[in-house]
């Protein structure tokens, strides 16, 4: 493995991870606010990506980028609306199970709406193709690799002031730890819940705007990241958004170099000097490379952590 | 009134009745639905009974939202079937008829791995760490084509073992066979879950669920005791497993996949998990739309999600609670008043589902199969999606029933929030008759 090949990989994970960064920050805040699992946040993901195809498609992709991520919002303020504060009363269980039959429902409006198959979601004309002064250097980095990082971290920018610089931020926070005592000095709890779950939501949204393209939108893309951003935010520990950050970066980067490396435990074995042959016990374990296993890294991540550290690196909650 | 250490305890005949009348259908409903596929739908039903009962012993009795269960199910299936294509090689001494037995002490024994891990948090984190168990499982299923067979799966023959008892003819063969194996499955699965309520775990699954600080303060381990329930849970999940893999004989990827955990929990939710009879309803109810809908239309999923978010919104203890909410008012002779207003809504929603019901299948039509033509055909009518007038058509039956449910809704609510009024003060005004 090359300097190059490192740094580009690098790279590749650092973005992916603040892809997955993008989801959880909003998974965590709506969780560690409203208690609720929301286990749709996937589906708003793959909704921002299919609504940024559909609007490119009519007027371009930069109104997409701001429009997408908007409505996606709004939709999501308004399920808050109109579902989930009316199944808040049955409790946290209820609540959840509304999400997951949430997420059932919209990836099959999104079958019924754009099909089965894969929508052609291009990345924009003007940032297809490598970095020129990077290929200089003799370093492919796709420009619009380099884009998604510039978004991800002005939004997380964004993110931060907004939670910590504004008053509205300043209610957020307070509401997270005391709701009762924000509520007694005169402010709508409630509808600061609907803003956080909408804003989740748009999160969410904009993730899907700049990663649909990046990846396939398709049907199956909120499963196949829900999972993963769930055991993001184990990792990293229940509701904390610090740990969050370095749990999407690790598995972002981990599960990057992990599906572009062929060694295999056969292949460490030879490196003590034990040849592995299709006789020897387990050959079907012996054998398998690293990109093989890739797709159960985050899982058996979860696990360990579970085991060594229950409450996540950097959470508070033991439950 | 004190329920002393020395209780006087009579035969519960009600629950003797009831027993005796759910094995009696078991035994008679195959008779009287002869056709091949209510057969099929009848055996695949009692299969998804046990499976939602095992499922219902973490969720309802346990408070464990799991979203991984299709593991123990599927890798119980796989065992069993790789035991079945044992027992073909004459490598493995064992009759086809305990076959889910070995799926079953599969299900437990992953129980006791997995559940190690997942039984050290409870609540939300549960649920998450099951989803990533179980997507973790169905990842390495496809690693290791050797065991789960890769994208075809593996097959088996459930004639193998030859005649049971000895007795001629009897092979498993037939689908009537192999539903009277299931369903005697089935049934005995569903008397142990039941007494596993009674006994001494039960009790305290019931405690750790309701109040676990409490429960560890008496001095029980709760972790433990929770683990204990997932483990026998994974047991008849297995069983459930083993059963679908004789039934089915071939076990995919598919049986270890979120899809299938998704299923059980719709299934035992909609049925309701408060009571122990709710997921054997839901498990009814979900093989109906999986099987039977399917057969007519591509999005029964949607309705089923739809179905599930109204369940959750509206009626969180399933239909169970429904049903008993009903019986109450009926053994206050105050269900009478209800019928007129239940009428209405009922109509209401039943116009308003077919508007909808209209709209996607028009919809879906167009995404999907445009390319048989303009026109779809709707409960034995055409509708072109091609011309405004069927949409315009579809669209005022969407507005008019939405109009008609929400006053019916009103009419209904007030009528029986009046009802539950009533009886609540009567049952104030006579305690302990």
């Amino acid at each position: 493995m090359n300097f190059e090949f490192a740094l580009i990989q690098l790279l590749n994970g650092i973005s992916y991870g603040l892809l997955l960064f993008m989801l959880s920050s909003g998974l965590t805040l709506i969780f560690s606010m409203m208690g609720v699992l929301n286990f749709a946040h996937a589906s708003f993901y793959m909704i921002g990506a299919y609504l940024a195809y559909q609007i490119s498609k009519w007027i371009g992709y930069w109104p997409a980028l701001v429009i997408a991520p908007l409505a996606v919002g709004l939709i999501g303020a308004l399920i808050e609306r109109w579902g989930l504060r009316r199944v808040h009363k049955w409790g946290h269980v209820p609540e959840l199970l509304f999400t997951f039959g949430l997420s059932y429902i919209i990836v099959e409006l999104v079958q019924v709406i754009w099909g089965r198959a894969a929508v052609p979601y291009a990345v924009p004309a003007a940032l297809d193709g490598p970095i020129d002064w990077l290929a200089d250097l003799g370093i492919t980095f796709p420009e619009y690799r380099a884009f998604m990082m510039l978004v991800a971290v002005l939004m997380l920018a964004a993110l931060y002031l907004l939670l910590t610089r504004t008053r509205i931020g300043l209610v957020i926070q307070a509401a997270l730890t005391h709701p009762h005592q924000v509520e007694a000095l005169g402010h709508n709890v409630p509808r600061v819940f609907m803003l956080v779950f909408g804003g989740g939501c748009a999160l969410a949204g904009l993730a899907g705007v700049i990663g649909g393209n990046a990846f396939v939108t398709q049907p199956a893309m909120a499963a196949e990241l829900g999972a993963i951003i769930f055991v993001v935010i184990v990792v990293g520990g229940m509701g904390s958004l610090a740990g969050a950050f370095v749990a999407s970066l690790a598995i972002g980067v981990m599960q990057t170099f992990a599906v572009a490396s062929d060694a295999s435990l056969s292949g460490l074995a030879e490196l003590v000097g034990v040849t592995v042959t299709p006789q020897t016990f387990g050959y079907s374990v012996w054998k398998l490379t690293v990109a093989q296993v890739a797709p159960v890294l985050p899982f058996l991540l979860l696990v360990l952590i579970l085991i060594v550290r229950p409450k996540g690196l950097m959470g508070t909650r033991e439950d | 009134m004190d329920p002393g250490p020395l209780r006087y305890r009579p035969i519960n005949l009600g629950r003797w009745v009831i027993w005796g009348l759910t094995a009696f259908l078991f035994v008679v409903l195959p008779l009287v639905f002869e056709q091949g596929f209510a057969r099929t739908l009848m055996s695949q039903m009692a299969i998804m009974i046990v499976f939602a009962l095992s499922y219902n012993m973490l969720l309802g009795q346990s408070g464990m939202l799991s979203f991984g269960h299709a593991v123990y199910s599927g890798l119980g299936a796989y065992f069993a079937i790789h035991a079945l294509n044992m027992i073909a090689r004459g490598t493995l001494p064992w009759p086809v008829s305990l076959l889910p037995l070995i799926g079953g002490l599969a299900g437990a024994f992953f129980g006791v791995i997995f559940g190690y891990v997942t039984t050290k948090k409870a609540g939300t984190p549960f649920a998450m760490i099951t989803l990533g168990i179980g997507e973790m499982v169905f990842a390495a299923s496809l690693m290791f084509p050797g065991f789960f067979g890769g994208e075809a799966g593996i097959n088996g023959n459930r004639t193998v073992g030859g005649n049971f008892l000895g007795i001629p003819g009897l092979t498993f063969g037939p689908d009537l066979q192999v539903y009277y194996l299931i369903a005697a499955w089935c049934f005995a699965c569903m008397v142990a879950m039941f007494a596993l309520t009674h006994t001494p775990l039960g009790r305290m699954a019931n405690a750790v669920r309701d109040n676990p600080e409490r429960a560890e303060f008496i001095g029980y381990n709760t972790q433990r005791v929770r683990w204990f329930m997932l483990i026998l849970s994974g047991f008849f999940a297995g069983i459930a497993g083993g059963l679908s893999a004789i039934n089915f004989e071939i076990v995919t990827a598919e049986n270890v996949s979120a899809i299938r955990s998704g299923g059980v929990l719709l299934a035992a939710f909609i049925g309701g998990v408060a009571f122990f009879f709710g997921p054997i309803l839901g498990a009814i109810v979900f093989s109906f739309f999986a099987i039977a809908l399917s057969e007519y239309t591509k999005a029964w999923q949607l309705y089923l999600g739809v179905f599930f978010v109204l369940i959750v919104m509206y009626a969180p203890g399933g239909l169970s609670s429904l049903i008993l909410m009903n019986l109450r008012v009926m053994k206050f002779r105050k269900f009478k008043r209800l019928l007129d207003p239940y009428f209405g809504v009922i109509v209401a929603a039943l116009a308003l589902a077919f508007g909808v019901v209209l709209m996607i299948e028009m919809t879906y039509h167009l995404t999907l199969d445009i390319a048989l033509g303009p026109v779809v055909t709707i409960f034995g009518f055409p509708y072109d999606t091609g011309r405004p007038e069927a949409w315009v058509f579809a669209a005022s039956v969407v507005a008019g029933g939405a109009i008609a449910f929400e006053y019916m809704r009103r009419r209904f609510k007030a009528e029986w929030d009046q009802v539950q009024i009533e009886i609540e003060d009567w049952i104030r005004d006579n305690p302990e008759d």
